[in-house]
């Protein structure tokens, strides 16, 4: 399949070099921990190191006797925020919990809970502080499972979480979703197959490489400053604002360049209290992460138990699906579980449904959103289980989901049918691969296949163009750059003027120089800041529209813009470029700047169907993984690179889940991985060139037919890999990750098995 | 030492190291804990090179010591006495960029960019000695450092195109002299 089409556009779906990208080869863009000011303090934090336990004292005297240490701040100098329920991207955010997550107050719920915070005049200073800092704790029993946070007697984390469902009880559940629809159980009647399978997924981390950092300058005024890597300046301003107990007015966030994020960047660790501690101080404070803090204490995902009962007729129509689902919270409530319970099945048509979903606290780091969150757990039960269905009946696993797959008017989980979406497309693109049709007859090698879904989000964005004296123009928009959308920003601008992409320069604003914009995440940011850098080129055209008209002595009506030139239907008024026209501008009114605000509706949804080759080592369970295609629907791919980017990245993140990545606690509940030896990220040598399709079904509710892509290849390798394995080796794996000791238990088990049938056959 | 209340800080004595750091002479002073990456980062402001993890497994702080690849937050500050240091900030010539930060540009190999410095610094080590990798070789040399946008496509073949074009540059140059 063709990479990308471009149809009738000049610069989209072009390939050109990104305008931050020379800054960022030469080692100048500044991310946040790049940033220091004159007379700068650094600080560390004290964090738990018990999974659960009350604080009962704290005495910070000797840390503070030690010479260059200014200034330590506890959980007693945080307002008690606000216990209500506010949306931050694609996860929702508690102010009252996130205030109990940046500095513990009275209970430490996780091993790495932070509990002070210390400024002095380096680094290791405030790091030996840390060490003379006194906390008497009473140990209270860890709780590190869903099971075990959800049986009756477990220890308690939060006692004002209470369950409405059984009188008001102390619970560990924070909510209870369910979906239905249909008629189970008369839909199991009519099935000729029903596989069961219940499925455990281990808690993984987004592994961005930069780790999370803060410099905060508090003004005597009242007025602070933040510098910090993020996904969301606006929602760091807003989160801060909370938890400091100030107006949003108070605070400006500058956003660095970001060094990853995920959707672990959506939220706030070390922001508000590099306020608070300059605001003691009277000096910026800076506070960077180790990458041990990052693991044990920044938001992962959650780890998952998921039962699934699938039925399925002998002409291969899945008939009901019956799910219980739990995911692990970490210490506070908003795991992603109600996303991955509308997730689950949302690729197929299923007539008779039932899902139960339950958001469980387990001492464990507070869990932020990561890449399509909560549809990667609920994927790796529902498409493995799909496979096995699709082999009972005998169907080739590609034709059994397009079988069963939704397409335009095909009912959701929740809300109005789909619009037009592009997941048969998906499907036939893989079928249709090289990949796919090649031939793979080595022992111990497999190939899987499995789709995912994902929502996208439109949320609110602000755009201005700037008309540049010389004809160039500057788009400034308020998303964080995370992957080359400041390159998609100003080829639509570009696009639209008909100027040079080189001609745009795209700019990233802090909080005070753009309108609000929600995070970058969500896959929303070519969708929803695109949609508003289109309408503010458009407003730009229309006011030169106007300035043009009055060069000419015509009515604005009677000036077209096409193909990048303003017409004047007058053969004595030659076209005028942007270029032209903009020397004019002094004259006819002055500077011309584009603007548009949007609340994004018409969110196109994204699917991805992806193909993976594995071998198998059978004497030790270590799985290659040889080959990989990814098809995903784009609705339009504005530069095709970046794109494929999205897709290859969000698919080695997704390999890494499958095979090696897992949160290893002891029987303590402390974290025994908590470097980047341990915690497996895949290398370059784990892997091998990713192949992509991008499919391009337009979006119905984008100008551009844009959907967004940053999330959804994240949600099929995990199934991809186990459907993989098991035609490589035969053995159905059912947990993440399937490293080797794993799946070899489970292949040493079937060879015991057959050993055992054939002893018994002789 | 300075004393407040009676606490010795733990301030320890500076040294002064003489190194060359990307072709210029340098002389700065540091504490015998500080890392050749915090010397390089907050002492002489080189923040090119970044810390992922500072325990030597993501990569990202690769400088080359000697020609040799080498995580600078492995590498105390004072072991920089003597040797040459090139970061990426002296991977350009003064107006052209070197052929690997091209080719990451044109294949779009850096999405966030923080892994790319360090990944730059291990391709040029590479590079500097294999001029013709093999793929396998290159996702070898580069197994020390960690990206987590790309999925290493586009790193992989940026780094055999910046390859193939050097090799040819040399040639050409070869060929001119002869």
């Amino acid at each position: 399949m063709a990479a990308s089409s471009n149809g009738n556009f000049r610069v989209i779906g072009t390939r050109p070099i990104r305008h931050d990208g020379i800054e960022k080869v030469v080692g100048r863009a500044k991310y946040g921990a790049d940033y220091s000011f004159p007379g700068m303090l650094h600080g560390k934090l004290l964090r738990s190191p018990h999974a659960h336990a009350r604080i009962k004292s704290i005495n910070v005297e000797k840390a503070l006797k030690l010479p260059g240490v200014k200034a330590i701040v506890t959980g007693k100098d945080l307002p008690r925020a606000e216990n209500k329920i506010e949306q931050a991207g694609e996860m929702a955010i508690n102010p009252y919990y996130l205030s109990m997550n940046i500095l513990a107050h009275d209970k430490v719920l996780y091993d790495g809970h932070a509990i002070a915070a210390v400024a002095a005049t380096s680094p290791h200073i405030a790091e030996e502080a840390v060490r003379l800092i006194e906390v008497e704790y009473e140990v209270l029993p860890p709780v590190m499972t869903v099971d075990a946070a959800m049986k009756p007697g477990a220890a308690i984390l939060l006692h004002d979480l209470r369950n409405k469902e059984e009188g008001n009880k102390e619970t560990n559940v924070a909510q209870h979703h369910q979906f239905k629809r249909g008629d189970v159980e008369a839909g199991f009647k009519s099935a000729d197959f029903i596989v069961e399978r219940e499925f455990n997924t281990a808690m993984v981390h987004q592994g961005y490489i930069e780790p999370h950092n803060a410099v905060g300058i508090y003004n005597n005024d009242g007025q602070a400053t933040i510098y910090c890597s993020t996904q969301g300046a606006f929602d760091v301003r807003s989160l801060s604002a909370q938890v400091l107990g100030v107006p949003v007015g108070k605070l400006k966030v500058v956003p660095a360049e970001i060094g990853g994020g995920f959707g672990g960047k959506t939220t706030i660790y070390l922001e508000p209290l590099s306020v608070l501690l300059s605001q003691k101080t009277g000096a910026p404070v800076k506070l960077v992460m180790s990458r041990a803090e990052v693991l044990r204490a920044s938001g992962p995902t959650s780890g998952s138990k998921i039962k699934i009962k699938m039925g399925a007729t002998r002409d291969g129509k899945i008939i009901a699906a019956q799910i219980w689902m739990a995911y692990e919270a970490g210490a506070f409530p908003g795991s992603p579980v109600g996303a991955g319970a509308m997730c689950i099945i949302a690729p197929y048509t299923i007539e008779n449904l039932h899902i139960d979903a339950y958001d469980v606290v387990v001492n464990r780091p507070k869990t932020a959103a990561y890449r399509a969150p909560g549809a990667t757990n609920a994927a790796m039960a529902s498409e493995t289980i799909i496979d096995e269905l699709a082999d009972k009946c005998g169907i080739d696993p590609i034709d059994f989901r397009i079988m069963n797959g939704v397409k335009e008017g095909s009912p959701q989980v929740v809300g109005p049918p789909f619009k037009r979406i592009g997941f048969i497309e998906t499907c036939e693109a893989i079928k249709n691969s090289e990949h796919y049709k090649s031939k793979l007859e080595v022992p111990f090698r497999g190939r899987g296949v499995a789709s995912g879904f994902w929502f996208n989000a439109g949320m609110q964005s602000s755009a201005t163009v700037n008309i540049h004296t010389d004809g160039t123009a500057s788009v400034v928009t308020g998303s964080t750059d995370i992957g080359g959308s400041r390159a998609a920003m100003a080829m639509i601008t570009a696009e639209l003027l008909g100027l040079p992409v080189n001609d745009v320069r795209p700019v990233v604003a802090d909080t005070d120089s753009i309108g609000h914009t929600d995070v970058t995440g969500g896959s929303r940011v070519t969708f929803a800041t695109g949609m508003a850098v289109y309408e503010a080129a458009q407003d730009a055209i229309a006011q030169l529209k106007k300035r043009a008209a009055m060069v000419w002595e015509l009515k604005p009506e009677q000036v077209e813009f096409r193909d990048g030139e303003f017409l004047s239907g007058d053969p004595s008024k030659p076209p005028m470029k942007i270029k032209e026209l903009s020397k004019r501008l002094a004259r006819t009114g002055g500077p011309i700047t584009g603007r548009a605000s949007v609340n994004a509706r018409g969110v196109g949804p994204a699917f991805a169907t992806t193909c993976i080759d594995v071998e198998v080592d059978p004497d030790t369970g270590k799985v290659q993984v040889l080959r990989c295609t990814v098809a995903q629907d784009a609705g339009r791919a504005i530069h095709p690179s970046y794109v494929e980017g999205q897709m290859q990245g969000g698919t080695a993140q997704g390999i890494g889940w499958a095979l090696n990545e897992e949160y290893f606690y002891d029987d303590k509940g402390i974290l025994r991985n908590t470097g980047l030896l341990d915690y497996r990220m895949p290398t370059c040598l784990d892997l091998p060139l990713i192949e992509t399709a991008i499919v391009e079904v337009p979006n119905p509710g984008h100008p551009l037919g844009v959907r967004g892509v940053g999330e959804v290849s994240i949600v099929p390798p995990p199934a991809a890999v186990a459907n993989a394995i098991y035609d490589a080796v035969g053995v159905r794996m059912t947990e993440t990750p399937m490293s080797p000791p794993k799946l070899l238990k489970e292949i040493l088990k079937k060879r015991a098995a057959e050993n055992a049938q054939s002893a018994a056959a002789d | 030492m300075a004393q407040k209340n009676g606490v010795k800080a733990p301030i320890s004595r500076k040294s002064l190291v003489d190194t060359t750091i990307n072709g210029e002479p340098v002389e700065f002073l540091c504490e015998p804990r500080q890392s050749l990456l915090e010397c390089l980062r907050d002492v002489l402001e080189l923040t090119g090179s970044k810390e992922g993890c500072l325990t030597g497994d993501c990569g990202a702080c690769t400088v080359l010591m000697d020609g040799r690849a080498v995580c600078s937050c492995l590498v105390l500050g004072v072991e920089a006495q003597g040797k040459n240091i090139v970061t990426v900030e002296g991977l350009a010539e003064t107006t052209r960029l070197h052929a690997l930060q091209q080719k990451f540009l044109e294949h779009a190999s850096l999405q966030c960019g923080i892994c790319t410095p360090g990944f730059l610094m291990s391709a040029k080590a590479l590079l500097d000695r294999n001029p013709d990798p093999t793929e396998r070789e290159v996702r070898y040399a580069l197994a020390g450092n960690l990206c987590r946008c790309t999925g290493y496509d586009k790193i992989v073949r940026a780094v055999l195109d910046a390859a193939k074009t050097l090799r040819e540059t040399r040639d050409a140059s070869a060929a001119a002299g002869s």
